[in-house]
């Protein structure tokens, strides 16, 4: 399984991002290889509209089987991520990604779909 | 000659003067009052005029015709709104995003995203008496003003000649929309309540005018409520204060209910030509 989470920064004690389309990082655990890699998202900070679809392009590219988030994408990114055959995991925006992590193992984060 | 009424801050009376303005000038001059708050018009509910034309807008956007796409990806790249996508073997477009700029379209190599029209809100015209008026409308759903305030600023070139006086109702803020409304206007009316809210909303609004070096001058509505710090952020700035209207019960039972100001209250009405005035000699001395 390949899992992706929106994060504040690369290791696993850092903090995830409540937000999806203006993330700062995506961080991506592939379980196999149990390798943590990471795309560095910050440009977004100076695009003003459509944030979300172009997040949610990123991510598509990277081909998770799962995303861990905040509050959760909104309409537009919700579209692309449709396409994605992707569960969503929301409600981790106040944990590290280690905790998200956990949480998600345990059943304890919120299925979005 | 073209007067845009715009504020800042929200509910500080655009439409109270733009309706008492547009209809006192109409018994003397040639006047078209135009309500380009298209996402929330509200003129009209004080013009209640005779419907004498309506048409539909629209605005282009572009629809993905698979099976002639190569899959290059030049037109997500190009697009500077994120509007077009491509995700594997598919192109998404997301229209509510789309500025129409045609980059995708135009550029596309294959021509595999024809832009097609796609309803965005409707235009009326009013008669009321002499007075002309127009408004547009956003449908509900769609998120962008601009393109309906332009195509309604053009249907006001197009029908009304040099010869009217243009009073636009534009939309509060200081975003797109407003810069929209207020572009091509000789001169902007800024009105404003003299509140800590309405001054600091003031300064954005004032400060956008001066990026558009628009002329324009101040109207405080309410006077003697809250301070007197608008006045004197004026007075410092050198902006003209063209009325302080008055802070009347009857003012805001008379708005609720759609009627006109002027032709109850003497005061208002006397104040409401003061401000004519001052339009008419800005018109006379040929203000561009």
């Amino acid at each position: 399984m390949k899992i992706a989470f929106t994060t504040k920064g690369i290791e696993w004690n850092s903090m995830m991002d409540p937000r999806f389309g203006r993330t700062e990082f995506i961080a991506l655990y592939d379980e196999e290889k149990d390798e943590l890699t990471n795309v560095d998202n910050r440009s977004i900070e100076s695009v003003a509209h459509g944030a979300g679809p172009q997040t949610a392009q990123k991510l598509f590219d990277l081909k998770p089987d799962v995303l861990i988030t905040g509050n959760g994408p909104g309409g537009n990114a919700g579209r692309v991520l449709a396409q994605a055959n992707l569960k969503i995991f929301i409600g981790a925006g106040n944990m590290t990604v280690k905790e998200a992590y956990d949480a998600y193992k345990k059943g304890e984060l919120k299925n979005s779909k | 000659m073209k007067i845009a009424i715009a504020s800042g801050k929200g509910g500080t009376g655009k439409t109270t003067l733009s309706v008492n303005l547009a209809s006192f000038l109409a018994e003397s001059r040639k006047v078209v009052l135009c309500d380009l708050d298209v996402e929330e018009p509200n003129s009209g509910l004080f013009i209640k005029g005779k419907l004498i034309h309506r048409e539909d807008k629209f605005k282009m956007i572009p629809e993905w015709e698979k099976d002639r796409c190569t899959l290059c990806g030049h037109c997500h790249k190009v697009c500077n709104f994120h509007a077009v996508i491509q995700l594997g073997d598919q192109i998404m477009v997301f229209p509510e995003l789309c500025h129409s700029c045609y980059a995708c379209s135009e550029l596309c190599p294959v021509d595999a995203l024809p832009m097609i029209p796609q309803k965005m809100g409707e235009l009326k015209q009013f008669k009321k008496e002499e007075l002309s008026f127009v408004e547009s409308r956003l449908d509900i759903g769609q998120e962008q003003a601009v393109p309906l305030i332009a195509q309604t600023l053009e249907y006001l070139d197009k029908n009304f000649d040099d010869d009217f006086i243009k009073l636009y109702d534009a939309p509060p803020g200081t975003s797109c929309p407003v810069i929209e409304a207020t572009k091509d206007a000789d001169f902007v009316i800024l009105i404003t309540e003299p509140t800590p809210f309405g001054l600091h909303d003031l300064k954005l609004a004032v400060d956008t005018m001066r990026e558009l070096k628009k002329d324009f001058g101040i109207i405080v509505n309410r006077h003697g409520i809250g301070n007197n710090d608008v006045l004197t952020y004026c007075q410092k700035e050198n902006i003209p204060v063209l009325s302080k209207l008055l802070n009347d019960r009857r003012v805001a039972e008379l708005y609720s209910r759609g009627n006109l100001i002027y032709q109850k209250i003497p005061e208002f009405k006397k104040q409401i030509e003061n401000i004519a005035d001052y339009i008419l000699k800005l018109q006379k001395e040929g203000i561009r």
